[in-house]
């Protein structure tokens, strides 16, 4: 037997009995941040692939979408700091060792970029819209001409944000469940993944919701390609990962984990896209919610299991 | 300067002086604690081991508290105390997720607290209030780079442990066995 208590009374807020520093705010955050990240990416790629017009909704129309994205979820992460007047603080230093540091900076850089973006198609899909000052109109020129570099700025920037929203986490090393490098292209591809899902359910072009479908199909195998290896690793690691793991299989989150995240979200709508592009008729907002429902609950499993896992001593 | 702390777990008897000390010279607020008491029993009856630990942050040499901090809130200080500068801290909580021993909290006031070591008392050559108080005179505080502190006397003489080594923190917190 081993029995360890604290004797003295310890109850600090949001640190014991189990740790729970971080509640909705933070999962929220990181699925809205992948979420961008992933409809970004795809309009960058569209557009430097020369097939904005042939997926103009995805080039054109969803990126306006996601200033809003990215501002709610900065708006939650406001939300989650303990010390808020002093937030600007974030910006007042470069941390390289720190990925918050990375993900306050890259979010700087992302959510202007989204909105210059939009911007420079307004007028195309608005023809009534007026910038009113001159200098806008230059500026809109400047940008149009050199929409490629904007592109290609937009496209790198995409994949450190969805990586980013898993190496935040996974750089705790305190928290065996987090301490996996997997969690950072698992967590890039389930945002390029409900990137894509949201992309097949508003868009009105056939083509291109076969075409986001398939995409759709190609990501999930790849997210459960990396949980599968997530789990390997933990098994074969040490006892606190091999602990951690067993909270999954097994403990407490098995079943949230298995049917919510891996069932609901990942098998039964691959299955759902598999069967419509058989050529039966699935109405595409079921797979999408799926997709975007398991999307989230990943981000919200991982980041409540993550608190509860942690070293024995 | 290494600042360091040894607590003799054969000396303490947890009385839990420290963690009163603690809370009224660094007016920590009601129902927190930077220090606490850890009572482990080991073995299968009648053959049960006691250990008696008192803890508080490490003070890691390879603290992922100040690595992961955004702002450079966190941060090493003279003789490599782990400190937070109150109004950079935004209280993202990131420093608090980062420590293996739990040892820090979002204080009230927003920003997040720890164990300074009595940094304030150190700079005037006194001890920590917890060394301070104790009734057993289980803790020895002092500069591992000095071979004649306390605490290097102790480390000298006795076998020792730190707490988590594998999680590669370097704590500062050694436990006499």
């Amino acid at each position: 037997m081993n029995e360890e208590l604290i004797v003295s009374g310890r109850m600090n807020y949001k640190v014991d009995p189990t740790l729970h520093i971080w509640g909705w705010e933070i999962p929220l955050y990181l699925f809205l941040g992948g979420l961008a990240a992933g409809i970004l990416f795809f309009a960058a790629l569209y557009y430097l692939r020369g097939k904005e017009n042939q997926y103009q909704f995805a080039v054109k129309w969803i990126p306006m979408y996601t200033p809003f994205f990215l501002i709610i979820g900065l708006g939650a992460l406001f939300l989650d700091l303990h010390h808020k007047l002093y937030f600007w603080r974030l910006y007042t230093s470069i941390k390289l060792q720190s990925p918050m540091s990375w993900g306050a900076w890259t979010l700087m850089v992302v959510t202007p970029l989204s909105m210059v973006w939009s911007a420079t198609y307004v007028r195309e899909l608005y023809p009534k819209w007026d910038w009113k000052l001159k200098w806008i109109f230059d500026l809109e020129t400047f940008l149009i001409k050199n929409r490629r570099t904007l592109a290609w700025i937009m496209i790198v920037y995409a994949v450190i944000l969805g990586t980013y929203t898993g190496i935040l986490l996974s750089a705790f090393n305190s928290r065996p469940l987090w301490n996996t490098s997997i969690l950072g292209p698992l967590f890039l591809v389930s945002g390029l993944s409900a990137g894509a899902a949201m992309i097949m359910m508003l868009s009105k072009n056939p083509a291109e919701r076969t075409k986001f479908s398939q995409i759709d199909l190609l990501l999930i195998a790849i997210e459960l390609t990396l949980i599968i290896h997530m789990f390997m690793g933990f098994r074969a690691s040490t006892q606190v990962q091999i602990d951690a793991a067993a909270m999954f299989l097994g403990g407490p989150y098995t079943l949230p984990f298995w049917v919510f995240v891996v069932f609901m979200g990942m098998i039964l709508p691959a299955f759902l896209e598999f069967w419509e592009l058989k050529g039966n008729h699935i109405p595409a907002y079921i797979p999408g919610v799926l997709i975007i429902f398991g999307s989230i609950m990943l981000r919200f499993i991982i980041v409540y299991a993550g608190q509860a896992s942690r070293y024995l001593y | 300067m290494r600042y360091a702390m040894a607590v003799d777990t054969k000396k303490c008897v947890g009385c839990s002086d420290c963690v009163v000390a603690c809370q009224t010279e660094n007016n920590v607020p009601i129902g927190y604690c930077r220090d606490w008491i850890v009572e482990v029993t080991d073995g299968t009856y009648p053959q049960l081991e006691l250990e008696i630990r008192s803890e508080r942050c490490n003070h890691c040499a390879n603290s992922p508290c100040v690595r992961c901090c955004p702002t450079g809130a966190s941060h090493y200080s003279d003789g490599g105390i782990v400190l937070v500068t109150h109004d950079m801290c935004i209280g993202c909580g990131a420093c608090i997720a980062s420590c293996p021993y739990d040892a820090r909290y979002p204080h009230p006031d927003g920003y997040v607290d720890k164990c300074t070591f009595c940094m304030h008392r150190v700079e005037k050559g006194q001890k920590p209030a917890c060394v301070e108080v104790c009734p057993t005179k289980c803790m020895y505080f002092g500069d591992l780079d000095d071979p004649n502190s306390e605490v290097s006397k102790v480390l000298k003489k006795r076998k020792f442990k730190t707490l988590i080594p594998e999680a590669g923190t370097k704590p500062q917190l050694y436990f006499l066995i």
